[in-house]
């Protein structure tokens, strides 16, 4: 991996480079992140920590973990089930199947809510059925978990498919041969085998569930402290005037961020440091 | 890619199964009924409203600025995925990990960032503003915080490959006499076309989609700078059903039919690879 | 392994405990966008009222949007116990499209169902830099004016009648001349906000436009929030009454049982405590003893209503329906 960052000194073009591309990183990424944290603290710890702790904002923290977790779960579940499939078989189809579970990568998240309020708005396909059942689904929290669930479910699958078409499946094979069942494959040899990239994948999907924005407030209604996630709640506190307050929050947001781009580092030392197995490899490379 | 196995693992019926009622309930179903809804509209109808003057003019908005964008992250993610596996600087590593921010950070967060750093009075905008460079509020910000929130793709596609190539044949290349700009075009450009092919049709999708980055510093005007998203929420508030399905549909459409193209193209350069190893 | 499962189920239920469980009565009250401040006191005002009166604890939930998106979400089954939105076509289409009210929700309360008005004013920047004191001024070239999207905007709505009823006026009614003023209006405005306050915030944060139109409370409470030394505000010469319509939203008040709660919410609103509220947040009210002790915050100009202008019904189908006037003036624009 380290092989091409061995030269000892740079010309002047390298330099250039270099200084150009950090220049551009911190146009583009450093200053707005710096950002968002210096307008949180703009008017000092005590006005963060009152904006921080306000019971909407922590109603919103509660709401957008609980989601996050279920769409998590739910989506982890279905990668794993779904990357075994694709993996290990090939049927007519197969490529299709592929490309449907892809395209809510690929389409914009507004039209997903869009298509959502179509089926579960009252005055949808199952709206009348539901009211009349008394179950809430759109505006409540069964929506925002269903719609999270949809903008995030290809981002597991989209980690491990590679990580399994890589590495093969001749150990499953072998382990078949001699008498393994299903789940015990599956849990003993294939899991362990493809964890980096389903680690991975599962963090993925969980910052995008965190930050789900366009699809969730076409089906939350904000009501707040019930259905207000915290990207809503950032636009909330944006518009009462209390742009401070929505930055605070957004600061929320961006440390959960960092913590999950810090534990993806820690991952790819340990994980180069034991085996080949590369996440950044098969992070963005997962286009097949 | 031909496996000739004997013993076929199990599970095929029922991850088959469990693999298509998923599909079936959370990706058909809904946009089924947003099919259903955009087709019980009549030909001539669909039509008016999916290409009527305000909604082409989101269409260029929106193609016009995630294309601008695409061009941003490609010269931008070039260079950095050069940098970052041909050099050793101090700052390196925070380099590198700081390009997938972008893919963490939730947009709305990143809206109201940039809002913040390109307004008339923000950090970068105060600057700009006085050079006659006006981005909030302007396609020129659209495009930005569409090329903000897709900045990662060329890098992480091209960063792998370059990250692999042989430093030696570069070297060996070098030694022979060519000059480095003639060695990157004939050398080094061949093997990242095809990923920073794939990383910019990425980006260029990401970037049609994008809502939330953007609705915070577009400025959301008519004819000027109100993307297809917006519109399609728009619609939905004006209770306007009919025009926010066929808008919709025309996006979903454009959206499947590039998802199609790139893993075709991808599909494509594959057997090409194999064909000419 | 087990016992990390057990812990984490145990608090997958917590959680869903917490967003699932209700131990007392609530109301939800979905209102429009620049109510965010008066509510903010209202609802509490009135949990504590009906503590007080029946023992009853009770807490009023709230979402703030744009009206008339408000006004679809609940059609679309955002379950609100009342409504308090800016326009009456707004509450009119729960009766109309989703049955949620009857058709007569009008006489159920006092003044048409609408406890406080206001009118349209203008925000300018301190010391009026670009000289603006009435609509003729908005019309100038090089002039930027901020006001919301009158399609999914009640501020924004009533901003663009009033423009069209000074221009009538001013014009006899010649309705090429109206328009041509209108198209010149829509051409200064740089941005169409979705609601009320993405407006305010559009002209007092990003600080864009030399002149902000929204309603005289929403004026008065940006200097209140900014002080007085960053705004200066006035209502101009002629300008339109916005009546604000308020609702119990009969059929899900019903469903949650809520009923009996909900009406004596709406009943609040007209009892001089409400009134006292609405007049500091600086509403113009219906109780005259409260209109008294605040009626040197409101001047007195020459106001037409929805009602002059040919009713919600017609000023819709001319002005905000696809290619009306509005659209029109907004196509000239590019």
């Amino acid at each position: 991996m380290k092989r091409h960052d061995t030269t000892p000194t740079l010309g002047i073009s390298a330099r250039l480079l270099i200084g150009a591309g950090i220049a551009a990183s911190l146009f583009l990424i450093g200053i707005p992140l710096i950002t968002i944290f210096s307008a949180a603290f703009k008017e000092g710890w005590q006005v963060y920590w009152k904006n921080i702790s306000q019971p909407d904002t922590l109603a919103a923290i509660r709401l957008t973990v609980f989601a996050a977790l279920v769409s998590v779960l739910v989506n982890t579940v279905f990668g794993v089930i779904a990357a075994w499939l694709l993996a290990h078989f090939r049927f007519p189809g197969r490529k299709l199947l592929l490309s449907l579970i892809e395209l809510p990568l690929s389409m914009p998240s507004i039209v997903a809510g869009t298509a959502y309020l179509f089926i579960y708005g009252a005055q949808g396909w199952l709206g009348p059925w539901l009211m009349e059942h008394h179950l809430k689904i759109m505006f409540a929290v069964p929506g925002i978990i269903l719609i999270t669930v949809f903008v995030t479910c290809p981002f597991v699958i989209r980690e491990i498919l590679p990580v399994m078409e890589s590495q093969g499946q001749d150990e499953e094979d072998a382990a078949h041969t001699l008498g393994a069942n299903g789940w015990q494959i599956l849990l003993r040899i294939t899991l362990p085998k493809i964890r980096w990239g389903l680690f991975y994948g599962i963090m993925l999907c969980n910052a995008r569930a965190f930050g789900e924005f366009g699809a969730v407030s076409v089906v939350s209604g904000a009501i707040r402290g019930e259905t207000s996630t915290l990207t809503l709640q950032v636009d909330q506190l944006y518009h009462d005037y209390n742009s401070t307050g929505a930055f605070a929050s957004a600061t929320l947001l961006a440390l959960i961020t960092i913590v999950t781009l810090m534990i993806k580092l820690s991952i790819e030392h340990s994980s180069t440091a034991k085996s080949s197995d590369s996440i950044t490899s098969s992070s963005m490379a997962a286009e097949s | 890619m031909i496996r000739n196995r004997k013993p076929t693992l199990p599970g095929f019926k029922l991850t088959l199964g469990l693999t298509i009622l998923f599909v079936s309930l959370v990706i058909l179903f809904p946009l089924s009924a947003l099919t259903v809804k955009a087709s019980s509209l009549g030909f001539k109808d669909f039509l008016s409203l999916a290409f009527n003057a305000r909604t082409l003019s989101s269409y260029y908005v929106t193609f016009g600025c995630a294309f601008g964008a695409m061009l941003i992250d490609l010269v931008f993610g070039l260079l950095l995925a050069w940098i970052l596996t041909r050099y050793s600087f101090p700052g390196k590593n925070l380099l590198d990990i700081a390009m997938d921010l972008p893919f963490t950070l939730p947009t709305a967060v990143a809206g109201i960032s940039l809002a913040a750093v390109f307004g008339a009075h923000g950090w970068l905008g105060q600057w700009l503003e006085p050079l006659g460079i006006k981005v909030a509020y302007t396609p020129l910000g659209v495009t930005l915080a569409m090329a903000f929130v897709s900045l990662p793709f060329v890098v992480r596609t091209v960063q792998p490959v370059l990250q692999e190539l042989d430093r030696e044949v570069e070297e060996a290349a070098t030694t022979l006499g060519g000059s480095p700009i003639v060695n990157f075009w004939k050398i080094i450009f061949p093997e990242i076309r095809s990923p920073a092919l794939v990383g910019a049709s990425l980006a260029y999708i990401r970037g049609l989609g994008e809502f939330g980055a953007v609705i915070y510093i577009a400025g959301n005007l008519p004819f000027h700078t109100e993307i297809t998203s917006l519109l399609i929420y728009i619609r939905l508030d004006e209770h306007d059903y009919p025009s926010a399905a066929a808008i919709a549909m025309v996006m979903l459409a454009v959206s499947l039919v590039l998802l199609l193209a790139l893993q075709a193209a991808h599909a494509y350069s594959q057997r090409y690879l194999e064909k000419s190893a | 392994m087990n016992k990390t499962y057990r812990y984490f189920a145990a608090g997958l239920l917590l959680l869903l405990g917490t967003s699932q469980l209700r131990a007392e009565t609530q109301l939800l009250n979905v209102s429009y966008d620049v109510a965010r401040e008066l509510y903010g006191q209202i609802d509490p005002a009135f949990a504590a009222y009906w503590k007080n009166k029946t023992g009853e604890s009770l807490t009023v939930k709230e979402s703030f949007g744009g009206s008339s998106k408000q006004a679809r979400a609940v059609v679309e089954g955002l379950e609100a116990d009342v409504v308090t939105l800016n326009q009456v076509s707004d509450v009119e289409l729960l009766h109309k499209q989703g049955g949620l009210i009857g058709a007569d929700w009008q006489k159920q309360f006092p003044y048409n169902s609408s406890p406080y008005y206001s009118v349209i004013g203008f925000v300018v920047r301190k010391g009026n830099p670009k000289g603006i004191k009435n609509w003729d001024d908005l019309v100038k070239p090089g002039v930027q004016v901020i006001f919301p999207n009158p399609k999914t905007s009640g501020n924004g709505r009533y901003t663009y009648l009033a423009a069209w009823a000074y221009a009538g006026k001013k014009f006899n009614g010649d309705q090429a001349k109206v328009q041509d003023f209108i198209n010149k209006l829509v051409a200064n405005v740089p941005v169409f906000d979705t609601g009320g306050r993405g407006a305010t915030t559009t002209f007092v944060e990003r600080q864009i436009g030399d002149v902000l139109i929204t309603f005289e409370a929403e004026t008065l409470g940006i200097q209140k929030q900014y002080g007085k030394d960053k705004f200066d505000v006035f209502v101009p010469g002629l300008t339109i009454a916005a009546e604000f319509p308020v609702a119990v939203v009969d059929k899900y008040a019903a469903a949650h049982k809520t009923a009996r709660q909900a009406k004596a919410f709406i009943e609040y609103l007209y009892s001089p405590e409400a009134q006292d509220i609405l007049a500091r947040n600086f509403y113009r009210v219906r109780d005259n003893n409260v209109a008294a002790k605040y009626a040197s915050q409101f001047p007195n100009a020459e106001t037409v209503t929805a009602e002059q202008l040919g009713g919600w019904e017609k000023i819709g189908k001319t002005h905000f329906s696809d290619g009306g006037t509005f659209d029109q003036a907004v196509s000239l624009k590019r």
